[in-house]
């Protein structure tokens, strides 16, 4: 299954490679890392979503606390969020034929037209991953000549925000196991 | 006061306590070490390889818990520092590792001795650190050694530029409390942890305790020492784990795991409940992780989050520090007694008794000299009291077996790296940690080779060390490897080694060997009257197994076992799975 995790860590050079180092050193499997500052400049924002049981999730979440530059972890995959990935797409429309056929699609999928050019069109959408994935798939049938991710990025509804994360009330290492599972 | 960033280095080093560093120069630490004649109180043990500089550090820390300095250049200086600080950080020794770099000028241009420190050692650190501004070091170099030593200790590195070593700034040795919002410790355990351990402990009936690493480091031998009394559970240690509890006490099983004692294995696999105390479930330990301890519930008390659940799922997982958390359980234990468990110990215990290579050879003696017997002798002749720094290879495993310690601190080795040439520039390390101790560095003739170079560090510091080099001509525990599992092919296992007397004699080194039992005694006299290093070299048997032995990936249980008599050995070796 997908899990999503948010890390705030330290604005600091290096962090990141010691972030996407660790996916590689723990052997885990990486769906996508979108990285980007936040409104306090000493403060960067991660969100990982990664491929793996729960249990590997967790391991990942201790394992990101260890790096000294990473201040909060939160795993989100259970908790009510705002999930956003964003796509742009360039589609060669030469004839009108094929610019029509974009924009009803466009128009029927909420995506946006944001640059037309004699040959390409380039749309864009935002939306959740499964939103995403459909416009994509919609986009197939049309001649796409490049096409990129943002990758998603992840908020908690409601007042909750990144301080006092689960690491803090200890949850991940009290969570007692069905029996002993080896 | 305006200092230079060198003189901040040693400054900053001073404030920290610390006494003796170990190093090798080069032009992009020559800054450095030229402020360090400013310095006379610190002791500079100027190694000859770098490699040999990071092993005393990391010696020198485990012996005292004191964090160990190492020192080198840029480039060549520190890639062969890398070595040493992927041994500190497998067994959580906190070290501070400071290197030279090329100027921030010339930073990402290929200069010469360049090479990106930081990038090569970010997996084998715990946490390492590019100071771009002289203004920055002093702080850095504090929070260096907060993280080396707090938590679960680990190898900390600080790449330092030439220009910033040149610069000059104000220098004062910040004292508030360190700024590291992401670096996080434990505190108490919570109270619903502790009664979800009580209760498995008051339940269980066949409990053994798994003393590691984590027993000495966070200093709890006598919190482990009193849940023992109390509790009357049997404990297993690991390699790292030795000399956090008397291995002299009736409940001591001696070691766990692949070359662990037979009766501690099969203790751990009847087990209802296992208690693991800062250790880490290394696949040493656990052999097959499906078949590991099928019957037992378990409690993991570990300060590092991560440990926990990685390897072996448990059942109560207590983030904690063991002496904080062993101090929270013992008011609320209750007595407890496991006769029929202990009993049932006994019996396999006394199975291993007969087996044992040393009961073999008293019955038939057959005049040869056998590793076990050197290790055992060097027990009787040190009375158990030497502080033992130990190489990798089979005589490790039998100085684990045959050299029981009562002290924490006083066996150190190279356990999750199992770092050949770790032994005797660690020994040198320890020695300077712990001027007072008996200090006896134990390798095989083929590890002894990858750092022997340190012989002339030992000469030139004239550091009282008693070196033996247990000498079967082979790479011993690999031909052990290829006796069982390759069909005897030895390839790459024979040594054709120099004369180590003569070598030693080289390097100024008074040296003796060793050919038979009856000159243990005195040899091992000789060489503690001697004040300076001193070697023996010990001639043994090259056909030599250490038994028992779970074959890796295999059931813990499931191990193959010396048989009953020496003389029926050979016999045994083609079918390795018999007993
Ligand atoms: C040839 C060879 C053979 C080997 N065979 C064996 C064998 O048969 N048996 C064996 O046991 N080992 C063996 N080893 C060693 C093995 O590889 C591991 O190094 C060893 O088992 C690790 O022991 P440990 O988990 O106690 O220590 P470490 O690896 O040092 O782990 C210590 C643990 O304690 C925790 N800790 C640290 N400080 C604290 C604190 N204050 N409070 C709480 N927890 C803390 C750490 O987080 C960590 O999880 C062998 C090694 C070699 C080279
Ligand atoms: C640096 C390094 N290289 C290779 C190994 C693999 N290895 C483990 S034990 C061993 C043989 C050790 O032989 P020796 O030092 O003679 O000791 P003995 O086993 O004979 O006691 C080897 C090669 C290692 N542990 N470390």
């Amino acid at each position: 299954m997908k899990n999503t995790l948010i890390c705030l860590v330290e604005n600091k050079p290096g962090v990141l490679n010691r972030v996407v180092s660790l996916f590689r050193r723990r052997n885990y499997n990486m769906d996508s890392l979108t990285v980007g500052r936040t409104h306090n400049p000493d403060i960067s924002r991660i969100t990982i979503v990664m491929e793996g049981e729960p249990f590997q999730a967790k391991l990942l979440a201790v394992n990101l606390y260890k790096l000294v530059d990473v201040i909060e972890v939160q795993d989100v995959t259970d908790i009510p969020t705002v999930d956003r990935d964003l796509v742009l797409a360039k589609i060669r429309t030469t004839d009108a034929y094929a610019r029509n056929n974009l924009t009803d699609l466009c128009y029927e999928m909420g995506a946006r037209i944001v640059d037309i050019g004699p040959e390409v069109t380039i749309v864009e959408f935002t939306g959740t991953e499964e939103n995403v994935e459909a416009f994509i798939n919609a986009l197939r049938p049309l001649d796409i000549v490049e096409l990129v991710r943002s990758g998603l990025v992840s908020m908690g509804r409601g007042v909750r925000n990144m301080q006092g994360s689960d690491y803090k009330s200890k949850r991940f290492v009290t969570a007692p196991r069905n029996g002993s599972s080896n | 006061m305006q200092l230079t960033g060198a003189e901040i280095i040693w400054e900053c080093l001073l404030k920290e306590g610390v006494e003796v560093v170990f190093g090798y120069p080069g032009g992009a630490i020559l800054p450095a070490y030229d402020a360090l004649n400013k310095y006379p109180q610190l002791h500079h043990v100027l190694v000859r390889h770098e490699q040999g500089a990071t092993h005393m550090a990391d010696g020198y820390a485990r012996a005292s818990g004191q964090v160990g300095v190492a020192v080198g250049t840029s480039g060549p200086g520190a890639t062969n520092m890398i070595t040493g600080m992927a041994t500190a950080m497998m067994d959580s020794t906190p070290m501070v590792v400071i290197t030279g770099q090329v100027p921030t000028s010339a930073i990402g241009s290929d200069a010469f001795q360049e090479t990106d420190v930081t990038g090569c050692t970010l997996p084998v650190t715990k946490h390492n650190y590019l100071v771009t501004r002289v203004e920055d070091l002093a702080e850095t170099i504090r929070e260096a050694f907060h993280i080396a030593r707090t938590g679960r200790p680990g190898p900390v590195l600080v790449d330092i530029p030439k220009d910033v070593q040149n610069a000059t700034t104000e220098f004062y040795y910040p004292n508030h409390p360190i700024q590291l919002p992401g670096y996080h410790l434990p505190g108490a355990a919570h109270y619903t942890e502790i009664e979800a351990a009580l209760k498995l402990i008051h339940e269980a009936e066949r409990p053994v305790i798994l003393a590691g690493h984590g027993v000495v480091m966070a200093g709890a031998v006598h919190e482990l020492r009193q849940f023992v009394e109390i509790t009357q559970t049997p404990v297993a240690l690991t390699l790292l784990g030795k000399g956090g509890f008397p291995e002299n006490h009736p409940l001591a099983l001696g070691m766990m795991g692949m070359h662990g004692e037979a009766a501690c294995n099969h203790a751990i696999q009847q087990a209802d409940l296992l208690l693991a105390f800062g250790m880490r479930f290394d696949d040493r330990v656990t052999g097959n992780i499906k078949t590991y301890s099928p019957h037992s519930k378990k409690i993991h008390i570990d300060i590092d989050p991560s440990e926990i659940n990685k390897n072996v799922r448990v059942d109560v997982g207590i983030w904690g520090d063991l002496k904080t958390v062993l101090q929270q359980l013992l008011p609320k234990l209750k007595t407890g007694q496991h006769q029929g468990w202990i009993a049932q110990i006994r019996e396999w215990q006394e199975d291993g008794n007969q087996r044992d290579i040393l009961q073999q050879l008293a019955e038939r003696p057959d005049g040869k000299l056998w590793a076990a017997q050197v290790i055992a002798d060097l027990f009787t002749y040190t009375k158990g009291e030497a502080l033992t720094v130990t190489d990798v290879g089979q005589h490790q495993m039998l100085e684990a077996q045959y050299y029981p310690h009562t002290r924490p601190q006083t066996m150190l080795t190279s356990g999750g790296l199992g770092t050949m040439g770790f032994g005797m520039p660690s020994a040198i390390g320890a020695k300077f940690a712990r001027p007072n101790e008996e200090v006896w560095s134990i390798s095989g003739d083929g590890g002894f080779q990858m750092t022997l170079c340190e012989l002339a560090t030992a000469r030139q510091e004239n550091i009282n060390i008693n070196i033996a080099i247990v000498n079967n001509s082979f790479l011993g525990m690999v031909r052990q490897w290829q006796e069982f599992f390759y069909e005897r092919r030895y390839k790459a296992t024979p040594l054709v080694n120099p004369d180590f007397v003569k070598l030693a004699e080289a390097y100024g080194i008074p040296a003796r060997r060793v050919t038979s039992r009856a000159e243990i005694q005195e040899a091992v006299e000789w060489s503690r009257s001697i004040e300076g290093p001193s070697l023996i070299e010990f001639v043994v048997e090259k056909d030599d197994i250490v038994y028992p032995m779970v074959p890796a990936g295999a059931d813990l249980h499931d191990m193959i076992r010396r048989p009953h008599y020496a003389a029926e050995v050979s016999q045994d070796f083609d079918n390795p799975n018999a007993v």
